[in-house]
């Protein structure tokens, strides 16, 4: 902004506008054809458009626990409700935190929504099994000798402490490498009731013959352990699913080092309704993290009846496992009769202890949700909605695009061009912004995008009633356009600030469909700026060189007489005349 | 348009104008008196508020022939609790039904399926809890003091202090109007209408800060001129972009009135509808008050800064000079810069205040010179 007189100098002294305009539609073509090459060539739709169930659920704070809702909780949650509802067979279903205390499930259309809301809705899918059989996780293969990988995972050194009376026992616990898996009930001997090949002992032992609680596994069930393939992702969410807790069941567990092992699993003896509270701690003496585990009057007097039959069973028979939501969380020894309250040792950090305590103690979530809000829509009316949302776009656009024409006749041109870039730039990074960062196209964003037309169009006026105004002061057309822009240019950034700031407060308090709308709000308010900056004031550049519109020919719009344009004789002075194109 | 071309040469020009500024105790008197009625509006009346601020459940039926009337004894049978029951433009049905909770809201879907033989699954239906809207309405309180804040801040820096404080006022007065017509006509408040009326702020803002960024260029030099007050100047500011202010207020209002009645039409009460229609009222708003209360407002507080008052008096001495002279175009365009000289001595009269304003008078020669 140094050269005060620029203005006066010959054009193009702003740059190379035909550059500027080759590079910007360079970028344009790059984000159209990454569009095309990523396939993205849709925004993805919102749930509300595209048709499908939106439950918003509430943490609530219980009473004496309100730092329970907390980023950690919050995100276990997620990653909990996450399994419940994609192992419905759902794909894609998001499960996201939004706000401190909000989790949203989107469950796209084609659902058994009743179904999705009561998986959801939820608490408690946490149950204490008799473990019958244990093996890896390979389909029935008699001979686990196969995969050396999973190789040196022993149920470690474990114990559980019946932690009132006996709160020592020396942590042997030599193999661990494990994580909740691996751990045992007061289980003062390291036995590896491995899973794994190395020990001869348990897992192959061909199949117990007295089950504890006298559930006998039906052939049936045993066809179905020996099928089974905990490797499948598919077959391992199926596993456990749809198991009465008065049934035997299959599921499917992860062993100390992270392999895959296959449980057959007697009745549940005990409810997860039946912890009263389970936190993970670190245990002083021993230096290492335990989860402590208190019952409820009644679970313990069933905790006690089932520790006491398993603790008289042979491996792998003296596990129970802690099965949530059909996945084996936890399997650990029984050594002892428990009742009121139970220590879990084993091979846990910080981390594992403390999410298993979550686990055990909420049930199955480490918070309780209130389902605020459920909400379904059919496609039908989602496209519907979509339509009339955007019948009304291109109607208010044809209405300003008339009025464009109408008021600056030839001008309208860069305007509609510029409002075209803005649409293409629009709605190439809507689409790719679906798989990059899961931004879906809901109505309230459609309803953003539409408000956007004006302020897109905000910013051609601001620069096009600059031009005239200089053309006005009795300029020709190539200084008025360098004029004007350097005024129209901080006008239109301080406004497009107030807006965006607008757009990113409201983004940021805000949740739901508030944060789409938003959003777009935001993106388009920025695509503004680079448009107005590199499409439109080059555009107008280029133009200033044509006759058409430098002489301003009654159709372009900058016909100085129509303008009431002084004589370019520059005579008398008022404050308000421009001064040198100087900016603050 | 041709005419509206020309108007905004003379407007720009300064023969035509209107005095805003002078004329301002009347529009901030009829302001006060719109933001009084909303107030009692809102007392009286209050807000009436949607479903998702009392919770309930709202059924969304496809397109049927079953009359209003019919289908709200369907859904008052159905759920024990009163329902209200819109017919929507594309002849589907709207029903909402308040106190319901997720168990209760599926029964009544099913229900209302088999009354209004309509296949279960094509009733959508919404549920919402009380604490809901509450939420979003709490965020979108805090949403707005923080961006309040950092408007305030914003301007103060981009512009001055007066400035902001007068796009503050602006922006209080456009949420009060608002929600007053709301309160009035008896619209029903949704999340939508809130989202709607957080947008108004940045909209709001931009017409003003529109009309701030000319008034700011027009009185950079403002005293090295005794040709203009303060307040004469931002009247012109005003004026010359008028032209601007009424097309980018009516660009932006076509969208958002085709949103209000096309799509509105189509979808009758909705989000879309929600958020259009307090967006319409809203910009409306924004668009007056930008031209008829912030800008004077600013005028107004500008002209008790010492400089600008005796900037003033300069001026009227000058012009009284001037028509003592018997030259009655006072601001002619025959005026002779030197003039300025002439108002010195009458200026110079005026005492202690001017004094500030001397230090800055250096510049004048250079000032002149240009």
């Amino acid at each position: 902004m140094a050269a005060p007189k620029k203005g006066r100098k010959a054009p193009g002294g702003q740059g190379k506008p035909g550059r500027t305009l080759a590079l910007m539609l360079i970028v344009m073509a790059g984000l159209v054809g990454g569009m095309f090459w990523s396939g993205d060539t849709t925004p993805r739709l919102g749930i509300d458009l595209a048709g499908g169930t939106t439950i918003t659920l509430k943490a609530e704070a219980e009473p004496g626990k309100e730092s329970a809702v907390n980023e950690t909780n919050m995100n276990t949650a997620v990653g909990i409700i996450e399994r419940r509802v994609n192992g419905l067979g759902v794909s894609e279903a998001e499960v996201q935190t939004q706000g401190k205390e909000n989790i949203i499930v989107n469950i796209p259309k084609g659902t058994n929504s009743e179904q999705a809301q009561k998986l959801v809705g939820t608490t408690a899918r946490l149950y204490f099994r008799p473990v019958l059989n244990v093996v890896p996780a390979g389909p029935a293969n008699p001979e686990p000798t196969g995969s050396p990988s999973a190789s040196p995972s022993g149920k470690p050194g474990e114990k559980a402490t019946d932690g009132k009376d006996k709160a020592t026992a020396p942590s042997s616990s030599p193999t661990t490498q494990g994580r909740a898996v691996t751990e045992a009930l007061k289980a003062p001997s390291p036995t590896p009731s491995g899973a794994a090949s190395d020990q001869p002992k348990a897992p192959e032992s061909p199949n117990p013959a007295p089950t504890p609680s006298g559930a006998a596994a039906n052939p049936e069930l045993e066809k179905q352990f020996a099928a089974l393939n905990c490797l499948d992702p598919k077959a391992r969410s199926n596993a456990g699913k749809g198991a009465q807790p008065e049934q035997a069941t299959v599921a499917c567990g992860k062993n100390s080092v992270g392999g895959w092992e296959k449980y057959l699993l007697g009745p549940a003896e005990v409810d997860g309704k039946d912890v009263d509270d389970a936190k993970g701690v670190l245990d002083p003496q021993r230096g290492i993290w335990i989860v402590q585990m208190d019952f409820t009057g009644a679970g313990s007097k069933k905790f006690a009846k089932i520790t006491g039959k398993l603790s008289q069973q042979p491996s792998p028979m003296n596990q129970f496992a802690i099965v949530l939501d059909g996945e084996v969380v936890s399997a650990p020894q029984v050594n002892q009769t428990l009742s009121a309250s139970a220590e879990i040792s084993g091979n846990f950090d910080q981390e594992s202890a403390q999410d298993l305590g979550n686990i055990l103690s909420y049930g199955a979530l480490p918070l309780s949700f209130d389902v605020e809000t459920v909400t379904t829509v059919t496609p039908a009316l989602g496209g519907e909605q979509l339509k009339a949302g955007l019948i009304a776009g291109a109607i208010g656009l044809a209405l300003v695009v008339i009025y464009l024409v109408v008021y600056y006749r030839g001008l309208s041109l860069v305007a509609l061009l510029s409002l075209l870039a803005s649409a293409i730039l629009t709605y190439a990074l809507m689409s790719l912004l679906g798989p990059a960062i899961g931004f879906a196209l809901n109505l309230p964003a459609v309803c953003g995008a539409i408000v956007a037309i004006g302020i897109t169009a905000d910013s051609f006026i601001v620069y096009f009633e600059r031009i005239r105004d200089e053309i006005r002061e009795g300029r020709t057309l190539r200084p008025a356009v360098e004029r004007a822009w350097p005024r129209a240019r901080r006008t239109i950034l301080v406004s497009d600030f107030v807006s965006f700031l607008a757009a990113a407060v409201l983004f940021i308090v805000t949740v739901g469909k508030v944060q789409g709308f938003a959003f777009t709000l935001g993106l388009t308010t920025l695509l503004d700026v680079v448009v107005v900056f590199f499409f439109t004031k080059p555009l107008m550049t280029l133009l200033a060189r044509t006759k058409f519109f430098a002489s301003g020919h009654p159709w372009s719009g900058l016909d100085p007489k129509r303008l009431g344009a002084k004589p370019p004789l520059r005579r008398s002075r008022r404050v308000s005349a421009p001064v040198d194109p100087k900016e603050a | 348009m041709s005419r509206l071309g020309t108007l905004g040469a003379r407007l720009y020009r300064g023969e035509v104008g209107y005095d805003f500024v002078g004329k301002r105790k009347i529009w901030y008197g009829i302001s006060i008196l719109i933001t009084i009625t909303a107030i009692v509006g809102l007392a009286v009346r209050g807000l009436n508020m949607g479903i998702e601020f009392k919770g309930g459940a709202v059924f969304t039926t496809p397109k049927t022939s079953v009359s209003v009337a019919q289908a709200q004894e369907f859904a008052q049978e159905a759920s024990g609790h009163p329902a209200i029951v819109q017919k929507l433009g594309n002849g589907t049905l709207r029903i909402q039904v308040s106190e319901l909770d997720t168990a209760e809201a599926n029964q009544v879907g099913k229900e209302l399926s088999e009354d209004l033989k309509i296949p279960a699954g094509q009733i959508n239906f919404e549920l919402v809890g009380p604490s809901w809207g509450e939420q979003i309405a709490s965020k979108a309180w805090t949403g707005l003091g923080v961006f309040m804040i950092l408007v305030v801040i914003y301007l103060a820096i981009a512009f001055e202090w007066r400035m902001a404080l007068a796009a503050l006022v602006a922006l209080i007065h456009d949420i009060t109007i608002t929600v007053g017509i709301y309160a009035l006509v008896g619209f029903e408040v949704t999340p939508g209408t809130v989202i709607g009326l957080l947008t108004i702020l940045g909209y709001s803002l931009y017409d003003t800060v529109v009309v701030f960024d000319s008034l700011k260029e027009g009185t950079k030099d403002i005293t090295k001129q005794t040709r203009w007050t303060y307040g004469e100047i931002a009247n012109r500011s005003i004026n010359s972009t008028l032209v601007r202010s009424i097309n980018t207020t009516v660009v932006a209002l076509l969208p958002v009135a085709g949103l209000l009645f096309i799509g509105g039409g189509f979808l009758g009460a909705g989000m879309l509808n929600d958020i259009s229609l307090s967006l319409f009222v809203g910009l409306a708003a924004g668009a007056y008050s930008s031209i008829f209360i912030a800008t004077p407002l600013v005028a107004d507080l500008k002209e008790r800064e010492p400089a600008m008052k005796a900037l003033k008096k300069r001026v009227l001495a000058k012009r009284a000079a001037a028509a003592a002279k018997g030259g009655s175009g006072e601001d002619g365009d025959a005026e002779p810069h030197g003039e300025s000289q002439d108002a010195l001595p009458g200026e110079a009269a005026t005492a202690g205040a001017v004094v500030g304003q001397r230090g800055r008078g250096r510049g004048r020669p250079s000032g002149r010179r240009r």
